[in-house]
């Protein structure tokens, strides 16, 4: 990995109660690269990424980006330093169109409508919004453009569709409504969380070719996936989580011969339950 | 000259009867997650019926208890079966806004029975006061903690010893594996329906005795109290609604002793306030729980709004305007000038709650707001009365944000107790504030409405200038709603985590959202004020809040031409059909069950 | 007990089941067959389809179409409670214990479909004489217990009922090494009582070394079954896993 990495993360922590979802997790991420993160069920996956994108906030250890410590920022900040994220099972924004699902991707990027100022900011915004001047216009019509432009990748899926509601797009319509609204706040790094879930083969290619598309592009991408095909054929790196911890990083292959891997994803067996630790039983 | 034990027996006597109230909303919370509004109306429903049990049956005491709890625990199951059950798998919204029309249609169905003046409630109990250290307890104190032990001791055997009481419980913990045991959660939501209402309806009959006077104002009262003490105790928490309860009791009593009674109920809401803000789970829950999963499934119904094409809004406004050159009567302008501030009043909150999903449940409060601050520039600093107006909207603007703020942490709701809360706040307020609202007295010969110096006499001219402002305000409306801030805002009510991870800051647009509406708010009080000349802190209350709901319900929620088509509609058809005041009521509160049921997306669509 | 039909039929079968999330397809013409008094197990990883099985024969989830069949009798547009009253018991994913309950009154709420409380107290003392346990900590909120120990309430509950087939989703999950080995025990008593069992497990070696029959299932379809002993050595079984030759 060449220069410093975009995104750090040391010794990640986070418990609930008696349980550490998430224990101890070191993971750098460079420039352009992508990294996935495979693992059992439970294993702590989707916890390390609320923690990433300030939904949660860790119990020990720390989050930076370009060597700037975020740890703990809410998602609002993180989402006006170019960090974009997916939901599990998708979460776009059922009764707005197509069209505005996408452009609130690209909030954070306003900045005619939207001015930095201080107390009175809100107010401005208000104003702004109701008076409309050239530079709102201008700029409302440069990210519709935009929009249109992002949505083209898609093909025929989304374009035709623009105007209609969400929560009337099929399944895989409404998940890839999700990309796009991730691509229009062109993110530096940009964190899927399944992307694939519930996809049938043909729609599962046509999303693995897009991540491929856009880690071309140079996006630096965080991905969660169990389909371990698209995993090994995308990633520059795995890494591999059970019961909150790291149990193996590296290329693809390695990751998936790894018998620690094997174990975790297939169990003891019984024979090697038995050479084990006895635990203490009350 | 009462003792200090004195106010701490009577703090633990009406922190009984609260008890009776917060266990029933913490069972009915605790198994199916709602937070029935209507538990004050069967709270009402019990003292009325003990009132004809006492006083036209002359049934003994003991009688008239069972009388009492089981007939409230009839209208209970009643409420279960058919207002709550067919909306098992509808919108989140639609239990919350059913039981606020099953409340409605109670309260009024038992004014229209007995009439809204307060009726004495005799306790045939001897009169006599036992000494008990520095303080004295009469028969009444001892029957009321009687009840509330006794209460208690039952309902601990039932959720203890019981096959239905375990499946009580067992359904509060784990409904799926509750379920997959076979407990049948019908039964479950029926049985607890029925406990809660039994022990309501005592509770209102015990509060009539002790203050020898029952009458309809009760009910809210009731609901919200319950509520606090519920809220305080951890929501769903049953020994926790009974300590929740009996610290309010306290809270009240002391509180009372130090500032006098019209404070009373001042320290109930503050008290919510303060735990929904600072522990909305309760006094009793740990710190650091889990984040709690964020709530699927829509909020709203998801619909196609009617498109009305803007020729046919135009022609429509062009003949509501030309209207008064028409020989129409005096009576129907006033009408219409009455829908028109309404209208304006929905134009809020169809914003606010249908596009931002803040379901405020007092937002009459913002019209008192407008009112008072424009009726009392024009009268004590001589401000013109369309000055006046303006600076009313703005100060409703800064002051009811400022005041809502702390519900935009919460969801769902607590969003509306918090906002009830609140307007009934703001109510006490300006009843308490004599200095500046004069207090009860009210505020009267308020200037009547002028423009540049022209007084607007006739009812043409009034009926112009307040279409004219209800038309702009509506304009701008949708001016803010096709811009950026219109996405924004229905974003945060579609799935505000998904809002945040976007940039947007839930703070900042709720705000945004309450300025503007508070403005429109503000406004609509305003001219009201100077329309009516005198005001008080009863001129708007919580009925008025709740036919804003059943407007906005009715036009569809966000949406900016149903809100004032509702408001022509509830309030031009009732004159039209000549319909009784006192049967208006009813009917909006059967309007918006039946629209919860059958149409939840209103006339003209959600937006 | 009731034997309704011949007993060369399975007590339990899918057939062709497809069920939807929405638009999202998550089983594709699934057909299972659990023969009386075998334990069947379903084996996969992440969103390969084996929770949504465990609704569909519960009845959380309706198919939209394929048939499921009980003991002969469909159980399609049965409540959940109605199902369970047929005769399935439930051991839940994580357990799902009423945590605020103590461990008795959990293993009482499995007999809650029952009457006859003097045989219901005399099932209680044989249930936990197979856990001897548990015995000791009767009067402790459930909540409080080690997820081994839950597991073995659980499972406890899950008899009490008399059921003539129980259904487990993950019962080792989270579990060490320890108590693994006492609930692979305890599911094998139970069947040589005649009780069938149907499992879902993660955790393949395990599974395959108790069950008679084994489906493994990837992205809702069936792509391995037969005998357990037969797969416990195949090569196939990993790859469903960790995919190798071209999978999904």
């Amino acid at each position: 990995m060449a220069g410093a990495p975009l995104l750090s993360l040391r010794g990640l922590t986070r418990r609930f109660g008696g349980l550490t979802a998430v224990d101890g997790i070191d993971l750098d991420l460079g420039q352009g690269e992508l990294v996935s993160i495979i693992g059992p069920n439970g294993a702590g996956k989707t916890t390390l990424f609320n923690l990433v994108t300030g939904l949660d906030r860790p119990d020990e250890g720390e989050v930076r980006l370009d060597g700037k410590d975020i740890t703990g920022l809410a998602p609002e900040k993180l989402a006006g330093i170019g960090i974009a994220r997916t939901f599990q099972l998708g979460r776009v924004f059922g009764n707005l169109s197509v069209m505005d699902n996408v452009l609130i991707g690209a909030h954070a990027r306003l900045r005619a409508v939207k001015p930095a100022v201080p107390l009175i900011g809100p107010l401005l915004e208000l104003g702004l919004a109701l008076l409309r001047p050239s530079s709102v216009k201008a700029e409302e019509e440069g990210l519709r453009e935009e929009v249109r432009r992002i949505l083209a990748r898609f093909g025929e899926r989304l374009l035709p569709r623009i105007d209609q509601p969400a929560y009337s797009l099929s399944y895989a319509n409404r998940r890839r409504v999700e990309i796009a609204r991730a691509l229009a706040l062109k993110p530096r790094l940009l964190l899927l969380d399944e992307p694939t879930a519930g996809m049938n083969p043909t729609e599962t290619a046509e999303m693995q070719a897009l991540i491929a598309e856009l880690k071309a592009a140079g996006l630096t991408i965080l991905l969660i996936e169990h389909k371990l095909d698209m995993v090994m054929r995308l990633s520059d790196r795995v890494m591999v989580m059970d019961e909150g911890k790291k149990i193996a990083e590296g290329a693809g292959e390695e990751v998936r011969r790894d018998p620690n891997v094997i174990e975790a994803y297939l169990g003891h067996g019984l024979s090697q339950a038995a050479h084990d630790e006895p635990e203490e039983v009350a | 000259m009462s003792s200090w034990l004195d106010y701490t027996i009577n703090g633990l006597i009406v922190g009984n009867v609260y008890a009776l109230v917060a266990v029933g909303l913490a069972l009915i919370f605790g198994v199916s997650r709602l937070i029935n509004f209507a538990q004050g109306s069967i709270y009402l429903v019990g003292a009325y019926i003990g009132w004809v049990a006492v006083v036209q049956l002359q049934t003994p005491l003991l009688v008239t208890i069972v009388l009492v709890a089981t007939a409230a625990a009839v209208v209970g199951l009643i409420i279960e079966r058919f207002g709550l059950r067919p909306l098992q798998n509808s919108v989140r919204i639609a239990p919350l806004l059913a039981t606020i029309g099953i409340s409605f249609v109670l309260d009024q169905l038992v004014m229209l029975t007995f009439s809204p003046n307060p009726r004495a409630l005799p306790s045939q109990l001897p009169d006599i006061r036992f000494q008990v250290g520095q303080g004295t307890i009469g028969p009444l104190d001892i029957l009321i903690a009687a009840v509330g032990t006794g209460s208690a001791l039952l309902l601990f055997v039932f959720l203890r010893y019981t096959k239905l009481g375990w499946a009580v419980r067992a359904t509060a913990q784990d409904r799926d594996a509750a379920m997959q045991m076979g407990v049948d959660v019908n039964r479950v939501n029926q049985a607890v329906f029925g406990i809660a209402a039994a022990l309501g309806g005592v509770s209102g009959m015990l509060v009539g005795m002790y203050y020898n006077q029952i009458d309809t104002a009760m009910s809210l009262q009731a609901t919200l109290k319950g509520v606090v003490a519920e809220v305080v105790g951890g929501a769903g928490n049953v020994p926790g609604a009974v300590v929740g309860s009996m610290l309010l009791g306290l809270v009240e009593s002391y509180g009372v002793a130090v500032f006098g009674t019209s404070y009373r109920n001042l320290f109930a809401f503050l008290l919510l306030i303060l735990v929904l803000v600072l522990r909305p789970n309760g006094l009793f829950a740990s710190a650091r729980q889990a984040p709690p999963e964020p709530l699927t499934g829509t909020f709203i119904a998801p619909s196609r709004p009617v498109r009305i094409p803007p020729w046919a809004l135009v022609i429509t406004a062009g003949l509501f305007a030309l209207l008064p050159l028409f020989p129409v009567s005096d009576y129907l302008l006033q009408t219409l000038i009455n829908a028109w501030l309404l209208g304006m009043l929905a134009l809020s909150l169809t914003l606010v709650a249908g596009t931002v999903g803040q379901v405020s449940l007092g937002h009459a409060a913002l019209l008192a707001i407008g009112a008072y601050t424009s009726a009392l520039l024009s009268l004590n600093f001589s401000l013109p009365v369309g000055l006046a107006i303006i600076c009313g909207g703005l100060m409703t603007a800064a002051l009811g944000t400022l005041l809502i703020s702390p519900s935009f942490r919460l969801r769902g709701h607590y969003v509306s107790i918090a906002t009830l809360a609140i307007g009934e706040i703001v109510s006490l307020v300006i009843l308490n504030w004599e200095s500046v609202t004069h207090g009860p007295i009210g505020v009267s010969g308020i200037p009547p409405l002028s423009l540049f110096g022209y007084e607007l006499v006739s009812a043409a001219s009034v009926y112009w200038f307040s279409f004219a402002v209800m038309v702009l305000l509506a304009l701008l409306q949708v001016r803010l709603l096709t811009s950026h801030l219109g996405r924004s805002f229905r974003a945060i009510r579609d799935d505000d985590v998904a809002a945040r991870a976007y940039g947007l800051s839930l703070n900042r647009y709720k705000s945004l959202a309450f300025i503007f509406g508070g403005f429109a708010a503000g406004v609509s009080g305003g001219i009201a004020a100077h329309l009516y000349s005198y005001i008080n802190h009863e001129t708007f209350n919580t009925q008025q809040s709740i036919l804003a709901l059943t407007i906005v319900i009715l036009g569809g929620l966000g949406n900016v031409a149903g809100a004032i088509v509702g408001a022509v509609a509830l309030v031009g058809l009732p004159e039209a059909f000549r319909i009784a005041a006192e049967y208006r009521i009813l009917i909006y509160g059967i309007v918006l069950l039946l629209l919860v049921r059958f149409r939840p997306q209103g006339l003209l669509g959600t937006i | 007990m009731n034997g309704s039909v011949a007993s060369t039929e399975p007590i339990l079968r899918l057939s062709n089941v497809n069920t939807f999330y929405g638009q999202a397809q998550a089983h594709f013409d699934l057909s299972i067959d659990v023969p009386r008094g075998h334990i069947v197990c379903l084996l996969g990883g992440n969103a390969s389809g084996k929770s949504t099985t465990m609704k569909i024969i519960l009845g959380l989830v309706r198919p939209r179409s394929g048939e499921v069949i009980f003991d002969g009798a469909s159980t399609l547009g049965l409540s959940t409670p109605q199902i369970v009253r047929r005769g399935i018991a439930s051991v839940p994913e994580a357990r799902r214990l009423f945590a605020e309950m103590s461990v008795r009154e959990n293993i009482l709420m499995g007999a809650f479909v029952r009457n006859d409380s003097a045989e219901i107290a005399r099932d209680l003392e044989r249930v936990l004489g197979l856990f001897p346990k548990l015995g000791q900590r009767l009067s402790q909120r459930a909540g409080l217990l080690s997820g081994g120990e839950q597991q073995m309430v659980a499972m406890a509950r899950a008899l009490m009922s008399r059921p003539r087939m129980i259904v487990m989703d993950e019962p080792t999950m989270g579990l060490s090494p320890l108590y693994v080995d006492r609930v692979l025990e305890l599911i094998r008593t139970i069947n040589r009582e005649g009780v069938s069992i149907f499992m879902v497990e993660q955790n393949a070696s395990l599974a395959l070394e108790i069950a008679h029959e084994a489906y493994v299932l990837q992205t809702g379809r069936i792509v391995l079954s037969g005998p357990a002993r037969e797969l416990k050595d195949d090569p196939r079984v990993r790859d469903a896993y960790l995919g190798g030759a071209d999978a999904a």
